[in-house]
Parts: C-alpha cells; sequence; structure tokens
C-alpha cells in the first residue's frame, strides 16, 4: 500500500531522469561515434598518410589524392563504376515504378501480400542472387543451355559471362527491392482528393498522371535512387562473381588495396573519393527534391 | 465511359507487368533450388534426374557445420546488440527531446548511404587499432552497424504507432521514465522487437560484403560458400546449402513481417 502511494506521488527527477537519459542514450551513442563517426575518421585520417606498412601509415601527405587524380587507371575505373551504378540505377527505378504504382493504387485485397512478395528477395542472401546469376550466365549454364535445348542456338556463346552488362543485370536484380518501397511509400501518400481534383477539372488519366502523380512521387524516386546507386558504386562481389578483368569497379580497387596490393592509405584515399562523389550524388538529389518540393 | 474501359485495360496490363517483374524477381534465385536435386555437377538443361546427394553431402562436413555455428553465434549476438541499440535510439528520438537524441538517431541510419566496402575497410581499421583484430567479435561490431538502420527504422514507426496519451498517462499516473519504458511502451512495442531481431539476424546471417573484411580464421557460412565457389565440383554442394539457407530467409522473414502487422493491429485496437 505504501509503496503504491510513493509511486503516485509524481517526483521531481522523474520528470528530467538524467540516470535513465543517460542509459538509453548509451548504447546508440557508443555505436554511432564510435563504430561510424569515429571509424570514418580513421579512413579520413589515413587516406592523408604515406604507406610504411604500419597500420596507421606515417607522415602527412596529399599523395595518394595526386595519384588518384593523375593516373588514368582511376580515372576509367571511376567512370565505369558510375556508368554501372548509373544504369542499375536508372534500370531498377524505372521498372519498379509501375510495380510500386501498382501496389498504391490498384492492387486492392492484394496489396499486403504483394508488398511482402517484392520485399522478400531484400532478405535473402545477397551472395546467393549472384551466384544465381552466375549459373544462369556461366558458359555452361542456364541460359545456354536453354537456348541449346529449344534450338535457337547450335552453339552455346561466352557473351553473356564476364562483361560489364553482365555486372549491370545482376546488379538490377540484385538491388531491385530497394527501388519499390520508398516509391510506394510517396505514391502512397498522394492524397487522394489531388486525383479526384485533377480528374473531376477534366483531367485524362495520363495527364493525371503525368501532372499530378508523377512530381509527387518523385521525392520517392530519388530517395529509391540513392539507395540502389550507393551500394551498387562500391560493389566488388558482382563484379567479382560475374563481371571479368574489364568489369573492374571501384569498390575492387579498395578491396583489393586492403587485401593482395596491402596499400592501407591509398585504399582509404580512395574510400574517401568514393564518399565525395556519393555525397555530391545526395546533394543534387536533395536539391532536385527541393524543386519537384516547392513545385507542388 | 470509354476513360473507364480504358483504366480497366491498362490496369490489366499493368497487373500483367507486375506478374512479369515478380517472375524476373523469383526466377533465378529459384533455379538455385531447382539444380539442387539435379543429378549432375554442371547446373545447365536439360535436367538429368533427381538426386537428394548433395544434401547428403552436407551432412559430417566439420568446416561447414563450424561456419554454421560460427554465423548462428554472431548472428544472434549483432542481432541482439542492433535491436537494443534500435530501441534506445528510436525511443530517445522520438521522446528524448534533445538535439543529441536526434542526432545519434540520424547518424545511425547514415550507414545506408556508405558503400558496404567502405563501412568494411573502416571497422577493419578501427579493430586492428583497439587490438580486436580480425575476429569474431569484430563481425559482430560490423553487423550490429549494418543492422542498424533496420532496427531503427523498424521500432521508430512502431513507437510512433503508439497513440501519444498512453505515454503520457503511464507518466501523469506517476510512473518515472523508465517504469512507462519497461511496463508501457516496450510490452506494447514486443511484436516490432521480435521483428527487428529476427531481420537483425537475417542480415547478419546473409552479411557477405563487410564480414569479407573482418573474418579471421573463424569463416562465417557467406565466407564458407564464397571460398567453396572456386571449385565447380563443389557447386551443387553449395546449391544445396543456398536451398536450405533460402528456406530458412524465406521462414524467418515471413515470420518478421506477419509479427509486425499483427502487432500493429493490436496497438492500435487497445487504446480503443
Amino acid at each position: 500500500m505504501s509503496s503504491t502511494i510513493a509511486a503516485a506521488r509524481p517526483l521531481p527527477e522523474n520528470r528530467t531522469a538524467p540516470a535513465f537519459r543517460f542509459a538509453m542514450l548509451l548504447p546508440g551513442g557508443l555505436v554511432t561515434f564510435f563504430l561510424i563517426l569515429f571509424a570514418l575518421g580513421l579512413v579520413l585520417f589515413l587516406a592523408f598518410r604515406g604507406n610504411d606498412g604500419s597500420l596507421l601509415g606515417v607522415g602527412l601527405t596529399v599523395e595518394n589524392f595526386v595519384t588518384v587524380a593523375t593516373d588514368p587507371l582511376y580515372w576509367t575505373v571511376t567512370l565505369r563504376s558510375l556508368v554501372i551504378a548509373g544504369l542499375v540505377t536508372l534500370a531498377t527505378v524505372v521498372t519498379a515504378y509501375p510495380v510500386a504504382y501498382y501496389l498504391a493504387f490498384r492492387a486492392g485485397r492484394r496489396r499486403n501480400l504483394l508488398l511482402f512478395l517484392v520485399t522478400l528477395p531484400f532478405w535473402t542472401s545477397y551472395l546467393l542472387r549472384v551466384f544465381a546469376w552466375k549459373i544462369v550466365l556461366a558458359y555452361n549454364g542456364v541460359l545456354n543451355s536453354a537456348f541449346i535445348e529449344t534450338g535457337l542456338w547450335s552453339q552455346p556463346t561466352l557473351a553473356f559471362l564476364n562483361t560489364p552488362a553482365a555486372v549491370v543485370v545482376t546488379l538490377a536484380h540484385a538491388y531491385a527491392p530497394f527501388a519499390i518501397l520508398p516509391i510506394y511509400v510517396a505514391l502512397d501518400t498522394i492524397p487522394k482528393s489531388l486525383l479526384e481534383a485533377a480528374s473531376d477539372l477534366g483531367a485524362r488519366p495520363f495527364t493525371s498522371f503525368r501532372r499530378v502523380v508523377l512530381p509527387n512521387s518523385m521525392p520517392g524516386v530519388l530517395a529509391a535512387a540513392l539507395v540502389v546507386f550507393v551500394p551498387t558504386v562500391g560493389d566488388y562481389v558482382t563484379p567479382a562473381m560475374v563481371g571479368g578483368p574489364a568489369s573492374t569497379m571501384i569498390g575492387t580497387l579498395i578491396q583489393s588495396q586492403f587485401g593482395k596490393a596491402n596499400d592501407w592509405p591509398f585504399g582509404a584515399a580512395l574510400s574517401v573519393c568514393v564518399m565525395l562523389v556519393i555525397l555530391c550524388v545526395v546533394l543534387v538529389a536533395r536539391g532536385a527534391d527541393r524543386r519537384f518540393g516547392s513545385r507542388t | 465511359m470509354s476513360a473507364r474501359t480504358d483504366t480497366n485495360a491498362g490496369g490489366r496490363w499493368l497487373g500483367l507487368y507486375v506478374l512479369g517483374y515478380l517472375v524476373f524477381l523469383y526466377l533465378p534465385v529459384l533455379l538455385i533450388p531447382l539444380f539442387s536435386f539435379n543429378n549432375s555437377i554442371q547446373a545447365a538443361f536439360p535436367l538429368q534426374g533427381f538426386t537428394l546427394d548433395w544434401y547428403r553431402s552436407l551432412y559430417g562436413n566439420p568446416a561447414l557445420s563450424g561456419a554454421l555455428a560460427n554465423s548462428l553465434v554472431i548472428g544472434v549476438i549483432a542481432a541482439s546488440g542492433a535491436t537494443l541499440c534500435g530501441i534506445t535510439v528510436s525511443y530517445m528520438d522520438l521522446y528524448g527531446r534533445s538535439p543529441l537524441a536526434a542526432t545519434i538517431s540520424a547518424i545511425a541510419r547514415l550507414p545506408i548511404l556508405i558503400p558496404g566496402v567502405i563501412v568494411g575497410i573502416s571497422l577493419l581499421i578501427l579493430v586492428n587499432l583497439i587490438g580486436l583484430g580480425p575476429s569474431r567479435i569484430s563481425i559482430v561490431l560490423g553487423h550490429i552497424l549494418v543492422a542498424l538502420p533496420t532496427t531503427v527504422v523498424v521500432m521508430r514507426s512502431r513507437f510512433a504507432a503508439i497513440p501519444k496519451t498512453i505515454r503520457e498517462a503511464a507518466l501523469d499516473l506517476g510512473a518515472s521514465d523508465w517504469t512507462t519504458f519497461r511496463r508501457v511502451m516496450l510490452p506494447l512495442s514486443a511484436p516490432a522487437v521480435l521483428s527487428a531481431f529476427m531481420l537483425a539476424f537475417l542480415t547478419s546471417f546473409d552479411e557477405f560484403i563487410v564480414v569479407f573484411f573482418l573474418a579471421g580464421t573463424e569463416p562465417t557460412l557467406p565466407l564458407y560458400i564464397w571460398s567453396q565457389l572456386r571449385f565447380p565440383r563443389s557447386l551443387p554442394t553449395v546449391m544445396a546449402l543456398g536451398t536450405v539457407i533460402l528456406c530458412v530467409s524465406f521462414i524467418i522473414a515471413g515470420s518478421a513481417e506477419i509479427l509486425r502487422h499483427r502487432g500493429l493491429g493490436a496497438a492500435r485496437r487497445n487504446p480503443a
């Protein structure tokens, strides 16, 4: 009984509860500041060091960045990564949009099931999804053998595997589920009254789509583009599995600096460059978002 | 009237498109189970015959069972850590009313904007600096980071769906912050906690890009698969293993999805 009375009395320190605050902020604070910010800070620091085989390098230098900027190899690979990631982003967003549209406006009672089906691959092994494409595209693989079996071709072709096109297709398939959800959320939150107003004012379905639905869904499209672009631009698994030497991407180079090449400071400098590129893309997306946002 | 038939026809085409999209999404992945039962080293048509040999070869493989045990232990610990962080970060973000809590929440979702390879190398530098080196503990740290955006997003949307009045009532009736959190808010979001844990576990269990940098001498299951891909003769075994992993992933992800929806309905019904 006495405990009930004590509990019923609001104590002033319960309102602020610094101990509670501290305990609740501790796990997230440790992870975010130590594992994310401090670790990224280390990469930035290491990027300005020389390689002497030790963990944190030696001296203070911009030589790593000079090499990245002057050696045409890095320009080629960076450009290739941007083109591949750009194509993958374009392909995933364009193919995902109609699916998101269907989910938002046409799916009806099947909506939850369909949403589950399109997001399920997101939770399956990325490695296995890429591996699946390796067996599809291989010389003795599914596609070649299926074409020969059906009599379309008489000879297996090497043209599938170890090409940049294989990388684009595989990445587009692997990251397809990433694009649908942001677009769906944007489409789903468009007030239905806007669509009714458009049709009441005599807009044909296509006009209403072009002038109302599309501009209003642009924030979702940009978010989708970002979540597809970021992981693909730094990918090293897919180029290694289905890409062959002609599709080396910037992630491959970073990975090899921390592996075979064993030049950690240079790998860190490459990582900083990738992060700068991503920052630029984020800023452009943000700018575009604001433009579309102001139009509505 | 003609406009309506137009939209109906458009809807039918759109429905077909969605069907085709789903086929594209699932067909390549479903080839793995298909060829795992095929009595041939080559994953090619025509199918040779039905066999369970590849599944039998999974038994009594010490390297494989070691990798599986590693993946399970790392997955459970990393998922616990990521779920704990997800709960506290999103709760403080919504109710802490402090710039620090909002900053932590924003940074916690930052890994979405960092390619996996950079997460991997930054943690590799970090764990070498603090003396852990590539090890199971390092993998746990990496997977907490990779799963963090998921748990934060799941828990944040769940806490936000609980009517504000419930928490305010608890506080007005004299419950401390801690009691309100532990006795009111946490039980109300229990299904989401379980869902976040399962999704974090799956993220860790299937993760390859980051673990590649952080693994010492004890590989996880994806690393074991990667090491086997070099040998053409072991591809059917990899497909059998992949089939098992896909089934487990489907079941866990499906349960997590059901939990998330079921729990949400209950939270909305209760206050009414």
